[in-house]
């Protein structure tokens, strides 16, 4: 565990040194206490797959006793009673215009199209946190056989609801934003809406599948 | 009910207050007033509480009609405002007659200027803040910028609101600076000692792709970066990000909330309102500074900020 100074208004703890769940669950663990009783000087937490970063205010403590807290919050962390994780299914049409970059990435793996697809769709996802934009989850680990790199020049504008992959990552675009992740496909469903509870259809920790469907079934499921 | 009418909205104006502090778990940034210290002067001048929502004009201001008369303030760089045709100060409040419009145009020195209204501007809270998220299109009027036609509901002013301005001395201590000042960044040892002087020596110009989600520097190129990557983490903000292209970005109010690349440096607290200043081709320097300077700075400003008696002329 290190603690190092990220501005002069945020901590940052380091849980672990690498993408793995271990990590991770300290990272998750360590986030529910906090949100669960949060000190006054907290101003926002930012997770992350080892991470995590706390804002405080600075006219009422220091990094010192910022630091002095979250060991304590630590401590108990190691007795917490985790919550079981949440399903979530995503469906996905595949290709085509919604994935333009399917086939590219099929011919990288020497796979075709329907077996890039199949192992997209063969397990569930660990939703380690959102971050970058509103509702953005990073999803992991997709299986090596498909672990792509991002494109050399990012998109300008990737469509919302467009499932990429970078690494070994995946993710849904809740927004059309720019982009460098290789686009395979896209859901009808929306993933962040501010006036729906929830928000965000993915939390931090949550199990999330996709599954593939059609075109018809796409334009059918797509809102107005 | 009191309205202001949009009839022209200038480059980019939005409705703004101090922002949605807590979202990261959703992953939604702060967003807020740029020059939140603008803000609150400016609401503090017409009687509101020091966040409630006004509009953030950007290079180039709108006109905006007041058909019930309202007190506004004007805050923020200097847009040469008029109200049917006379001028209006800066840093004042100002009681503005029913039918009457006041005119906005291009910045005479810095980017963002404020027009705050006596009640506050009424919009649909998003995550409890009124302020504009462009990205999401969330938040503030129909989670975009101002179009023409728009009609503003205000809340109710205060009764008997004074007259009153801000006083140099303040004015003299919040202003703007070329030389910001820097607290060093997580990665700053992912650099070369040569990127890091450049970084401290160098003077850099604020790159017409530069919005609330970030300001990118051209000048000098910082890269490349020494090998080992970062694992993706949360990111402050006022974080000086260096692209694997060697590019310097300055994250701000709209930033993304999480990032990857190594952080050379960080804005401290006290500058933050003063990188919302920062226009197009503005020139700017880094200064290293300590975290406790930082504090004592950030304790100072608040005390000022929070001290009535000494903020009005």
């Amino acid at each position: 565990m290190r603690f190092c100074a990220a501005s002069d208004q945020a901590m940052l703890v380091y849980l672990g040194e690498e993408i793995a769940l271990p990590a991770h669950e300290r990272v998750l663990t360590l986030l529910r206490i906090l949100q669960k009783k949060p000190p006054t000087w907290l101003r926002n937490l930012q997770p992350a797959y080892a991470s995590l970063m706390v804002t405080f205010d600075p006219g009422c403590v220091d990094h010192t006793e910022v630091e002095a807290v979250l060991r304590q919050c630590v401590e108990r962390a190691k007795t917490a009673r985790r919550p079981k994780p949440r399903p979530v299914e995503i469906p996905v049409c595949y290709g085509g215009e919604f994935g333009p970059d399917l086939d590219e990435v099929a011919k990288i793996h020497g796979l075709r199209p329907q077996e890039l697809i199949a192992l997209h769709t063969s397990r569930s996802y660990h939703a380690y946190f959102l971050g970058f934009a509103p509702g953005f989850a990073y999803l992991g680990d997709l299986p090596e056989e498909i672990a792509t790199p991002r494109l050399d020049t990012p998109r300008k504008k990737v469509p919302a609801g467009s499932v990429g992959i970078a690494g070994r990552q995946t993710a849904v675009y809740p927004f059309a934003t720019p982009g460098g992740w290789r686009l395979i496909g896209r859901t009808p469903i929306r993933v962040f809406q501010g006036d729906r509870k929830p928000m965000a259809l993915i939390s931090i920790g949550d199990q999330v599948k996709f599954r593939a469907i059609s075109r018809e079934e796409f334009l059918k499921m797509e809102p107005a | 009910m009191s309205s202001l009418v949009v009839e022209s909205p200038g480059l980019l104006t939005t409705v703004q207050d101090l922002g949605r502090a807590g979202y990261g778990p959703l992953g939604v940034s702060p967003s807020g007033a740029a020059d939140p210290v603008a803000l609150r002067l400016g609401n503090m001048l017409v009687g509101n509480e020091a966040g409630a929502a006004a509009l953030e004009m950007t290079l180039l201001g709108g006109s905006f009609l007041f058909p019930e008369g309202a007190v506004i303030a004007l805050t923020g760089a200097d847009f040469g405002a008029t109200l049917d045709g006379r001028a209006v100060q800066m840093w004042t409040s100002y009681a503005i007659p029913p039918g009457e419009k006041l005119t906005l145009g291009p910045t005479r020195n810095f980017a963002r200027s404020y027009l705050a209204v006596a009640g506050g501007i009424q919009v649909a809270p998003f995550l409890g803040s009124s302020s504009t998220h462009l990205l999401s299109g969330m938040g503030g009027q129909g989670g975009r910028g101002l179009r023409k036609g728009d009609i503003l509901r205000l809340g109710k002013p205060k009764q008997g609101i004074p007259i009153v301005r801000i006083s140099e001395t303040v004015l003299l201590a919040l202003k703007p600076r070329r030389v910001l000042r820097v607290t060093e960044g997580l990665q700053i040892e992912s650099f070369s000692e040569e990127a890091r002087q450049m970084f401290f020596r160098g003077t850099f110009r604020v790159s017409e792709e530069s919005d609330r989600t970030g300001l990118r520097l051209e000048g000098h190129n910082l890269g490349p970066n020494l090998p080992g990557g970062v694992i993706t983490e949360g990111v402050p903000l006022g974080a000086i990000q260096v692209t694997p292209s060697g590019q310097p970005i300055v994250l701000f109010v709209e930033q993304q909330t999480t990032g990857g690349y190594p952080k050379i440096a960080n804005v401290i607290g006290v500058d933050l309102h003063r990188v919302g200043q920062l226009r197009p081709r503005s020139e700017v320097r880094f200064e290293r500074t300590s975290l406790a300077v930082a504090r004592s700075l950030w304790m100072e400003q608040e005390r000022l900020l929070n001290n009535p008696r000494q903020l009005f002329a």
